[in-house]
């Protein structure tokens, strides 16, 4: 076996055989997904609750809008009840012809929207009873939107922050691990060269990165989080790579500088929680303040979501890798520079 | 490079803040042979070892391993030196096996030879055992295995028997003869001077980073015209019959045994055993503790 190999395959089995590392790996992000999933997955299917009392062919045409959700009750005077103790935004009672609506004075955008939905379902009706043809036409069609459910960017997103963690905390406790307890130096009086070493810590952290992909996707596809990949996803592989290489030498960096696990454990935390939730990875960024965008863009976990977003959910192709390529590679290139000055063989 | 001499050291020195660790130390080793490095805590024998292994540079002197300089770290002469450290340096989590296995391949040796050294130094039964479940001396015999994985010509091995029970350290023992046997040539240090008596064919004894003396133990010891030490039951001679004995420098009575100090043995055993008077008898010949004594003034404390 090459010593290239066999490094490879003594650090994949440490890895492998340490259950903590494999929580952390595959574990949490898991359930990040999940708890997420679960909570802003609710969100999206928000229909308004009305308490309704009667039938009719209003209520019909109402329940077709898609907006509302009925929920009957016996009387008016409950509805209205509920109303007033503010369990349900509106109330509508049907009395052959006569329609009475009430809705609450606190929530005005949503008792808005109940009237205006159930006037011109009335007026609908009316026109039609009328038999005149309308005086005016409304053509209206749905157009696909950017912004996407909960689950099409909390996967990418969450995979980009599971990767960049466990790419950071793998290399870095490799190296202060080895370093401690002298596998480095002893590595150091055998003839392998600086190179092999690193590249067979970074092929790990690649292989890595490559199951944490699989893992998640399957996931997410699951009918539970129901994620729909676009068609170009499989851009998303040189993706990974590229943004495990750019961890993997910040995990390097890390690991030069700490001089044990639990530095680089902290060290670790402090980059990359702040670098999740300035990134995006969590939630969406287009609200934030504009500083705060600008502030991201400098991040390579920003670059490395984007990027995901794009060609996973969006549908997008090659060229929306090459910013996020460009900026991973040059990110790369400074802190692989820094950790060459930091590196160590042991401990002085 | 004098024929036959493995390593050629000269006059080095190695300085850490206001101390010199190693402070003007010269030593031959020839092939073959196992050489000791003697010496309590901080004598700086690690230093010295570290050296030559070319993991440090000297501030002054030179090293000559093979005829070749081992700093700056020279690819020609690691195939040819194994190293055991002073920590156990495994990869995490592998069995005993695994880590003979990585350590071969990273000098592109067939890794049967490892799986060879596991049964030199008798932990075959333990193959598939974790590195982190081995007892104290299954790691420094399996730390050893490590550093001969590759089957290098010359073994460094720093402190192996440090930190282990009798049992382990007599078992260790028989590993280090064993690889002596195989015609290596063995560098060690330790701060236990009964063993390097045992094991060495020379030592070179060390305090505050200089070599005191060097030569095979027995000459180091005869060298040192202390006393020898009779001891015999109490009661079957009387204390002023021992003192009178001709030869006797000093007699004693620990309320155990009587104790005679004398630089003619022949003479006063043949004394006591014209008397009947050699129940219980035990004879100490001067050791390198006495030596170390002799050298430094005061008591051996590792």
């Amino acid at each position: 076996m090459t010593a290239f190999r066999s490094l490879s395959v003594a650090m994949f089995k440490g890895f492998f055989r340490e259950r903590v590392a494999l929580f952390f790996t595959f574990l949490m992000p898991l359930m990040f997904l999940v708890i997420f999933g679960l909570i802003f997955g609710s969100s999206s299917s928000n229909k308004t609750k009305i308490d309704v009392v009667g039938d009719g062919p209003v209520l019909t045409a109402l329940n077709n809008t898609g907006i509302v959700d009925f929920q009957h009750v016996d009387s008016f005077d409950k509805a209205i009840a509920a109303v007033k103790n503010g369990d349900v935004p509106a109330a509508i009672s049907v009395q052959g012809n006569k329609i009475e609506l009430r809705y609450a004075a606190s929530d005005r955008v949503q008792a808005g929207t109940v009237q205006a939905v159930i006037s011109s379902v009335v007026d609908h009706v009316n026109l039609a009873a009328s038999g005149k043809p309308p005086a005016v036409t409304l053509d209206s069609q749905q157009v696909e939107d950017s912004s996407l459910t909960a689950i099409q960017f909390l996967t990418p997103g969450i995979l980009s922050w599971g990767l960049a963690t466990s790419a950071i905390f793998g290399s870095a406790l490799t190296l202060v691990n080895w370093r401690k307890k002298q596998v480095l130096r002893r590595i150091r009086l055998s003839p392998v060269s600086t190179g092999t070493v690193i590249s067979s810590r970074l092929l790990v952290t690649i292989g890595t990165t490559v199951l944490q992909a699989i893992l998640f996707i399957a996931v997410a596809m699951t009918p539970v989080f129901g994620l729909q990949l676009a068609g170009q996803w499989w851009l998303a592989l040189p993706l990974l790579i590229i943004g495990s290489l750019s961890f993997f030498s910040i995990g390097v960096l890390v690991g030069s500088i700490a001089k044990s696990e639990e530095a680089a454990t902290g060290i670790t935390n402090v980059i990359v929680l702040p670098m999740a939730f300035l990134s995006g990875t969590f939630f969406p960024l287009q609200n934030a303040p504009q500083w705060l965008q600008t502030v991201s863009e400098v991040l390579p976990l920003r670059h490395l979501n984007d990027g995901m977003v794009d060609v996973l959910v969006r549908g997008k192709g090659v060229e929306a890798l090459v910013t996020p390529t460009a900026v991973l590679l040059a990110f790369t290139v400074v802190v692989a520079f820094a950790a060459s000055r930091f590196f160590s063989w042991e401990d002085s | 490079m004098s024929k036959g001499s493995t390593i050629v050291a000269d006059g080095l020195r190695k300085r850490y803040g206001d101390l010199w660790a190693v402070d003007g130390v010269s030593f031959t080793v020839g092939e073959g042979e196992f050489f000791g490095i003697l010496g309590p805590n901080g004598a700086g024998k690690t230093t010295t070892l570290e050296i030559i292994e070319g993991l440090r540079k000297p501030d002054e002197g030179s090293v000559r391993l093979f005829g070749e300089n081992p700093w700056p770290r020279n690819p020609k002469l690691l195939p040819r030196i194994g190293v055991q450290l002073q920590a156990s340096s495994f990869f995490e989590k592998l069995t005993a096996r695994e880590q003979l296995e990585t350590f071969a391949s990273l000098y592109g040796v067939s890794t049967a030879t490892a799986v060879d050294m596991l049964e030199l130094v008798g932990l075959s039964d333990k193959a598939n055992t974790r590195e982190n479940k081995l007892s104290g001396g299954q790691r420094q015999r399996l730390s050893i295995a490590c550093a001969l994985a590759h089957d290098p010509d010359i073994v460094f091995l720093d402190e192996p028997t440090a930190a282990l029970d009798p049992q382990a350290r007599r078992n260790l023992w028989d590993v280090l003869r064993a690889i002596k046997a195989r015609g290596k040539t063995i560098v060690y240090t330790t701060h236990y001077l009964d063993e390097a008596e045992i094991l060495c064919d020379r030592t070179a004894i060390m305090d505050k980073g200089k070599i005191l003396a060097m030569d095979a133990p027995a000459t180091l010891v005869r060298g040192l015209d202390a006393p020898t030490h009779v001891l015999i039951e109490r009661g079957v001679l009387a204390l002023e019959e021992a003192r009178a004995i001709a030869g006797v420098e000093e007699a004693g009575d620990d309320g155990v045994s009587l104790r005679l100090s004398t630089r003619k043995p022949a003479m006063v055993l043949s004394t006591l055993a014209e008397r009947g008077a050699l129940e219980g008898l035990q004879v100490r010949g001067a050791t390198l503790e006495d030596v170390f004594l002799e050298l430094t003034g005061r008591e051996y404390r590792a």
